[in-house]
């Protein structure tokens, strides 16, 4: 089934950015190319292990490695990132537009208590 | 991660099993938790503009039980319920949730603390909900789908309107 197919491919996406240290990484990469090393400097941990994340991130589609320098710079990819938002619009909405309902409530709220007064 | 960024509603998935939903509101959080719990509030915020609230209850105190639930449009009747573990007014309330539809309602309910902070005036609630598996958190997730799409057709039905 093609909806299975995509959930899996999804959970993929979700597993990879259920890490902090992954998170922060894409976080980096938002504001332009790094290399392996520049992206372990702020994480207390050997490169080997920041290594090891980048390859989950790559295998989930969200970083790329370019060719091009000798040491490889990564870049972020933005596609997966729109794919989970997408996924998650509906929900989003479902709260947006209670919350906005709430926020109409809490206002009616106030003026009864003021006329209470 | 964070969508949309720079919105006041933030909905992050911190890890496989939870969802954070992050939203400040325009009052004091005596005012928020009371809008929050109470169900003769609750019925006036909760659910789509275009659903019903058909079954509004709630004993908000530790051991009571609370069932919301919504006609959608399409006549779907989406039920929530629960129980309450801790009930801190106007800070904390702890309660479990269940889909009350099978086979969801069968196994370990999923569980959710919503905090109310308040700051010059205004509330920030963090409503973490920490569900027994991925998968279910993922249909959760998913859930709304059917009722966001009609929702957005109605806006369409709407613009259209404008239009003609």
């Amino acid at each position: 089934m093609v909806m299975q197919r995509s959930t899996d491919h999804l959970s993929g996406i979700f597993s990879a950015l259920a890490d902090p240290t992954r998170r922060a990484i894409l976080a980096r990469l938002a504001s332009g190319e790094a290399s392996v090393g520049e992206l372990s400097q702020p994480f207390p941990m050997s490169q080997p292990a920041i290594s090891k994340h980048l390859k989950v991130l790559e295998r989930a589609g969200l970083i790329a490695k370019s060719r091009e320098a000798q040491w490889r710079l990564c870049r972020l990819e933005a596609a997966p990132l729109r794919e989970v938002a997408d996924w998650m619009e509906p929900y989003r909405r479902f709260w947006d537009e209670s919350f906005s309902r709430l926020d109409d409530h809490l206002r009616a709220m106030k003026e009864a208590k003021e006329k209470r007064r | 991660m964070t969508y949309p960024p720079g919105s006041s509603l933030k909905i992050t998935t911190p890890s496989d099993r939870e969802i954070v939903v992050t939203r400040a509101f325009d009052a004091p959080r005596d005012l928020v938790f009371e809008a929050w719990t109470k169900p003769e509030h609750v019925r006036h915020w909760w659910g789509w503009r275009s659903s019903t609230m058909i079954v509004c209850e709630a004993e908000v105190r530790p051991g009571g039980s609370w069932r919301y639930v919504t006609r959608e449009e399409s006549g779907v009747e989406v039920p929530f319920t629960g129980v309450y573990r801790e009930v801190t007014p106007p800070e904390r309330v702890v309660h479990t949730e269940i889909y009350d539809v099978a086979p969801f309602n069968s196994g370990d309910p999923a569980v959710t603390t919503v905090t109310f902070r308040e700051e010059a005036g205004r509330t920030t609630v963090t409503a973490t909900t920490l569900y027994p598996t991925k998968e279910i958190r993922d249909t959760v997730l998913q859930s709304r789908m059917e009722a966001g799409a009609a929702e957005s057709y109605d806006r369409l039905a709407e613009h259209l309107g404008t239009l003609v």
